[in-house]
């Protein structure tokens, strides 16, 4: 019996140092939900090169990825959005030093069900939709049909970028929320599947969603400039108007093995599996 | 040296008894702590009865009455399925059913309370809610009805195992009295035995609802969650327990939100606590 415990007790000991070990060489990265999929393509490759590397990716939302950056539980938080004021001077008080790097880019595309005949939409016309003003379809030049508003949880970068840009179109100041009556999904896949079967539904996600089972709507900043499909060259161009950076965060500047990932990240290699993933590259 | 062990065991399981008293007072004190710092900021009254929930703005909007409504539309929803179908079953598989017939369907019930709740919303969500929207004609199906039909399946095991067991206990002698007397079958159930086992039946329908406004990933996945005041059941709805589970994730420890989280996780363990003693007192009277 006790010949036994002690083997146990062994057993977990060595259990730890080798996790321990591990630890050392591995890096933890959290954050935007739309971004999971470049980063995990970043890591299969990454780790493909660096064999003693190891690089865990995990969803969940900008949000969540800072705040676990904050709370030390994460190497590297994804985000699709700006590290808000709040959450840096949250940051400091803990000993943390945001450091942030700008990774690549998106298009975020506001997409209806192909069976919708409207096509073209300014973002004055998305805003009035997504706050509420305007309810039924033929108001935009389509159908007699209620307008079923699709958004992210607020835990998601794409809906405070979203919020933030099309809603209250850059401006501070402004007050503009989505309509009570939007439903609010828990992912962008969600999202997508709705669309895809529901001929009365709006809704919005990085431009890698976008499938023929989705029509994006091309945008126009205003009634005077032209609609603009989401496409990667009108990202680049900056002339699709709904486009936004993607970003890392780091406890102060990356050092190894961090700073080995970010930097493969940054390489021509590392940009060139952004544009596999349907994202935008920032050179 | 029996002696000694015995004392031993005795006091080993009467701190095993005494360890689930201490967890809940003291995820109690940890709620109320994290929870009651909120109202430094804004008042329970505006919080309870706020209608706009708007969490992350600035400022933050915190009113939770939409919310409270859609936990209560979604479990009466759930209740008014569950219950009749519930006690119904409970009756056949106590009065009615053959001995094997009642072990089968038994076995069906706990299976069914055994299927994990995310199955069920995605379940329901690629099936019932289609439905849901064409039967009706919405113009989405992800509404508070799809909720309570998924919720129903649920509470039903729990409602069903429940008051089959009050009608197992109450006394024989009452339903032969009664067929004695000249009753049919279903006058002796229905006006003797059911009455007789009321009390468990309703502690086992508390129960039920309980396990209902609890119930936080099926309903997160097919209720839209939606922060409106719901005027109808074929609207979406957003619960609490699909709010806490949605954001807290994204709440920054220490801001505002976060709190009202945890102001919410309060109002839920009232609302269940209040559930629960109140099926107790049921259970009791029956004794």
């Amino acid at each position: 019996m006790i010949k036994k415990i002690i083997l146990f007790l062994l057993f977990t000991m060595y259990v730890s140092f080798a996790s321990a070990a591990a630890g050392r060489n591995s890096v933890q990265i959290k954050g935007s939900d739309t971004m999971v999929n470049l980063v995990q393509a970043w890591a299969e490759q990454y780790m493909e090169l660096n064999p003693e590397g190891f690089v865990a990716v995990t969803g969940g939302g900008s949000g969540t990825g800072l705040s676990s950056l904050i709370s030390g539980t994460c190497d590297i938080a994804m985000s699709s959005r700006n590290i808000k004021g709040k959450e840096v001077a949250l940051a400091k008080q803990r000993g943390v030093e945001p450091f942030e790097l700008k990774v690549a880019l998106d298009g975020l595309a506001v997409v209806v069900n192909p069976e919708n005949p409207v096509s073209n939409l300014t973002i004055e016309q998305l805003a009035d939709i997504f706050t509420g003003r305007i309810t039924n379809w033929k108001e935009v030049g389509g159908k007699d049909k209620k307008i079923v508003l699709l958004s992210r949880e607020v835990n998601s970068g794409t809906h405070v970028y979203f919020k933030e840009h099309v809603l209250r179109k850059n401006d501070p100041a402004s007050q503009e929320e989505f309509a009570p009556s939007a439903l609010m999904l828990p992912s962008s896949q969600a999202i997508a599947d709705e669309v895809a079967q529901n001929s009365g539904a709006i809704g919005y996600y990085g431009m890698g969603y976008i499938s023929d089972k989705h029509k994006a709507i091309h945008v126009a900043l205003d009634g005077a400039s032209g609609f603009i499909a989401p496409t990667i060259e009108n990202v680049v161009s900056g002339n699709y108007p709904i486009s936004r950076p993607l970003f890392f965060y780091t406890n102060g500047e990356p050092k190894d093995p961090v700073k080995k990932f970010v930097d493969f990240a940054l390489s021509k290699e590392g940009q060139e599996i952004v544009v596999k993933t349907d994202f935008v590259p920032i050179k | 040296m029996r002696k000694v062990k015995e004392f031993i065991i005795e006091k080993l399981i009467l701190l095993c008894g005494l360890a689930s008293i201490f967890f809940v007072l003291l995820i109690f004190l940890f709620l109320l702590k994290e929870g009651l710092s909120l109202f430094k900021i804004i008042s329970p009254f505006k919080f309870l009865l706020g209608d706009k929930w708007y969490p992350i703005s600035e400022p933050a909007r915190l009113g939770i009455l939409p919310l409270i409504l859609g936990s209560v539309v979604v479990t009466v929803g759930a209740a008014v399925i569950s219950i009749p179908i519930g006690v119904g079953a409970a009756l056949y598989i106590a009065e009615v059913a053959p001995l094997k017939l009642k072990e089968v369907l038994k076995a069906g019930i706990e299976l069914l309370a055994a299927i994990p709740s995310v199955v069920l919303g995605f379940i329901g969500m690629v099936t019932l809610v289609p439905w849901v929207k064409t039967l009706f004609k919405l113009p989405t199906g992800l509404t508070a009805l799809s909720g309570s039909i998924m919720l129903a399946f649920m509470a039903m095991p729990t409602i069903v195992s429940i008051a089959e067991d009050a009608l197992y206990s109450a006394p024989k002698t009452y339903k032969e009295g009664a067929l004695a007397l000249g009753a049919t079958r279903w006058q002796a159930i229905w006006r003797v035995m059911l009455p007789a086992a009321s009390s468990g039946i309703l502690a086992a329908v508390m129960l039920g609802i309980g396990r209902v406004i609890g119930e936080t990933m099926a309903v997160m996945m097919i209720t839209g969650n939606a922060a409106v005041i719901p005027t109808s059941i074929l609207q979406p709805v957003r619960t609490l327990t699909a709010t806490i589970a949605a954001e807290m994730g994204e709440a920054v420890v220490g801001s505002e939100h976060y709190f009202a989280l945890f102001a919410i996780g309060i109002v839920l363990f009232a609302i269940s606590f209040a559930i629960n003693v109140t099926a107790d007192m049921f259970l009791h009277k029956r004794r």
